[in-house]
């Protein structure tokens, strides 16, 4: 069978279980819709988390990251684990002991005010639609790259998979087909892993295979090989890093309070039946994602290594299939600048501008022609990097179900965050802007209703956002987590640890942290990109580490405010002192 | 029961609660700040299963590490539950004899 057929076949029959998921478990009330009516088995729970928390990011774009950025790539690590740790310890089983529906419920309670409520249904939803914009990329990837369907084609298919079971099951429907998804997807993940560790260094198990020996007999490990032909090449060593230390300090901080932040996950802790569970839950989540993060740096050495191999100083006839069916959706290029014949690749941009632009007309070895202008270096290669998790079977030469497999998994990671990411968009509409705030008298019949139909429009505007993606998504994802660092989590956090915060202090703090790292990253990446130096950034961080500094501003501004402001009201009072006392 | 004694009672839980959070991010901050990040340089000189030693924990020890704090925490969160709880049942218990 062809690679595209079993595509097919691994994609549709995936497709069929989710279909199958939904049916079985339809919501039947709120607490249904909300939260699975807070009886999923930690375990389980720690799987659905798992699959919504990796998206097509983590599972198509992160291994990629890292293997062009070597070691400077742990920022994103570190981070999305790192932030499992603030989750469990310091909200998990607070947000679970409260036990209400949402994330905007607790700061609306907590800092009893509406204005407080409505102002985290604001972060909420400006964290959750920018990120799952980049989920319906994933998908058009995939689907365009493995079936040959038109993009527009692939993301009204996936649409129409989610709608079923989002709006039907809900929070219910949501987490079984969350547990379906994670199983493909990390088999689908690993199986090409081991089978290249295996290949490259006859160790199967990836995580310790790109420490070891190649097993050409050459006597020097996966990571010595890669820093010297790196170096040949003109790249700093794999194992080094270059950006400063600050940097790096503040990039991975802000991915971490942000991971704590992100409502979609928080939201999962909401499902379990005990508290203790919601702690549980939190450390099998963990592990089940640091199953696929620790496989992914292993990954990135390893393509980064076979992608030299087998492309620099290869004829363009010999090159490999995978290289031109890539090249022609447009995601490589090859500019053959000393007119030879043969690719070089090397250190520095290949193009002018970076991203190609095709001609219609080929080569004189079969290429595709470009308008861009050279660059002066000598790298004749444009790859993005999102291809490498997709195209590593492709490029170690594994057999097509590996292929098929892949396709299947990286569609199943974008489906499952994207579904959890609706959830938390519609029920911050149906029950806080809706039942909490402007329509109070309806019944929960009724807000049932409409947390479906908020998930179908929502359902709508993530598929339009997938056909006609803004041209800034790629570059948006990232910031996510960036304003739920400086905005939601310093919110969760003082409101439980700290009693004498005000509802004054929370939102000034939410607004100081948001509006700050938005309006910092707004001008260093869309109005003036070219200061996007570091010379220019405050304390030397760059707009991918500024949550950081919103978040200490936040806390600040949210500290400074509240020791001025009238105290809280003694029921408030009573509300942080019950979720301090052992679980009953 | 005794108000201001179940009062103490919450509040020597709080203030364990605490504590551990303390102890538990205070390793989380040395393994992911600290070896990974600001000593990186200085571990990579160390060579462990043939990684450099700072290179293996920004891609993969520091993750082993968060899992293994994540579980200690639930384990010793449980026991300091059961104390506090168990203490509260028995003199609930006392009381009604």
């Amino acid at each position: 069978m062809t690679t595209q057929t079993l595509t097919f076949l691994f994609i549709g029959s995936s497709f069929a279980l989710y279909i199958a998921i939904a049916i079985w478990s339809r919501a039947g009330s709120t607490r249904d819709f909300y939260v699975a009516g807070e009886g999923v088995n930690p375990i389980a729970n720690g799987m659905a988390t798992a699959a919504d928390w990796m998206s097509a990011a983590s599972f198509i774009s992160m291994a990629g990251i890292i293997a062009f950025l070597g070691r400077d790539g742990s920022v994103y690590l570190l981070g999305w684990t790192g932030g499992y740790v603030l989750l469990a310890l310091l909200l998990a089983p607070y947000l679970r002991k409260f036990g209400r529906y949402t994330v905007p419920d607790f700061i609306g309670e907590r800092y009893y005010s509406r204005t407080a409520r409505l102002v985290a249904v604001l972060c909420l939803i400006f964290v959750s639609f920018t990120y799952v914009a980049g989920q319906m990329r994933g998908v058009g990837i995939v689907f365009s790259r493995f079936l040959e369907v038109e993009v527009t084609t692939g993301v009204i298919i996936g649409m129409a998979i989610v709608f079923m079971y989002a709006v039907l099951g809900g929070m219910k429907g949501i987490t079984y087909t969350q547990v379906a998804q994670y199983c493909v997807l990390i088999f689908a993940y690993l199986v090409p892993a081991i089978f290249i560790s295996l290949m490259v260094t006859n160790n199967p198990v990836p995580q310790l295979g790109f420490g070891s020996e190649l097993n050409d007999g050459s006597n020097v490990s996966v990571l010595q090989k890669l820093d010297s032909v790196l170096t040949d090449l003109g790249f700093s060593p794999y194992t080094e890093g270059q950006k400063s230390t600050v940097d790096v300090l503040a990039i991975t901080a802000a991915l971490m309070f942000g991971t704590a932040g992100l409502p979609h996950v928080l939201v999962r802790f909401f499902t379990v039946p005990k508290v203790s569970d919601a702690r549980l839950s939190a450390g099998y989540a963990l592990v089940f994602i640091a199953i696929l993060y620790t496989t992914a740096p292993a990954v990135a050495a390893f393509a980064r290594l076979n992608f030299v191999d087998t492309i620099h100083e290869t004829p363009y006839e010999n090159a490999p299939s995978w290289f031109s069916q890539w090249e022609s959706i447009g995601l490589v290029a090859w500019k053959d600048k000393n007119n030879d014949g043969v690719m070089q690749y090397g250190a520095g941009h290949a193009l002018e501008p970076q991203r190609p632009k095709f001609s219609d007309e080929r080569g004189p070895s079969g290429q595709r022609l470009l308008e861009n202008s050279p660059s002066v270096s000598n790298n004749e290669i444009y790859i993005d990097r999102d291809i490498i998790v997709l195209a590593n079977p492709e490029i170690a030469g594994l057999p097509s179900w590996v292929i098929a497999l892949v396709a299947a998994g990286g569609v199943a990671a974008a489906l499952s965050t994207a579904a959890g990411l609706l959830l938390v968009i519609s029920s911050a509409v149906s029950h806080d802007l809706l039942k909490k705030t402007f329509m109070p008298k309806i019944n929960d019949r009724q807000e049932l209703f409409c947390a479906r139909i908020a998930a179908a429009i929502a359902v709508f505007v993530a598929g339009l956002f997938g056909i006609y993606p803004p041209a800034f998504v790629a570059q948006v994802v990232a910031f996510a987590f960036g304003l739920a660092a400086a905005s939601i989590f310093p919110a969760l956090f003082l409101g439980i640890f700290v009693k004498s915060i005000t509802r004054e202090g929370a939102v000034t703090g939410m607004l100081a942290g948001l509006l700050f790292t938005f309006f910092y990253i707004v001008f260093f990446k869309f109005i003036e990109p070219s200061q996007n130096i570091p010379a220019n950034w405050i304390f030397g961080i760059s707009p991918e580490g500024i949550g950081t500094i919103g978040m200490i501003l936040n806390i600040t501004a949210t500290i400074t405010v509240s020791r001025f402001t009238p105290k809280p009201p003694k029921n408030v009072g009573k509300i942080i002192k019950e979720l301090r006392l052992p679980p009953s | 029961m005794n108000d201001e004694e179940s009062c103490s009672q919450a509040e020597s839980y709080w203030k364990a609660n605490v504590w551990l959070l303390i102890k538990l991010l205070a390793v989380w901050g040395f393994v992911s700040f600290g070896c990974s990040i600001i000593l990186v340089d200085y571990l990579d000189q160390f060579s462990f299963f043939g990684f450099k030693l700072g290179f293996w924990f920004s891609q993969q020890g520091a993750i082993l590490v968060f899992i293994c704090l994540i579980f200690l925490y639930t384990k010793r969160m449980n026991t300091l539950d059961r104390k506090f709880t168990s203490r509260e049942s028995k003199r609930d218990s006392e009381e009604q004899f």
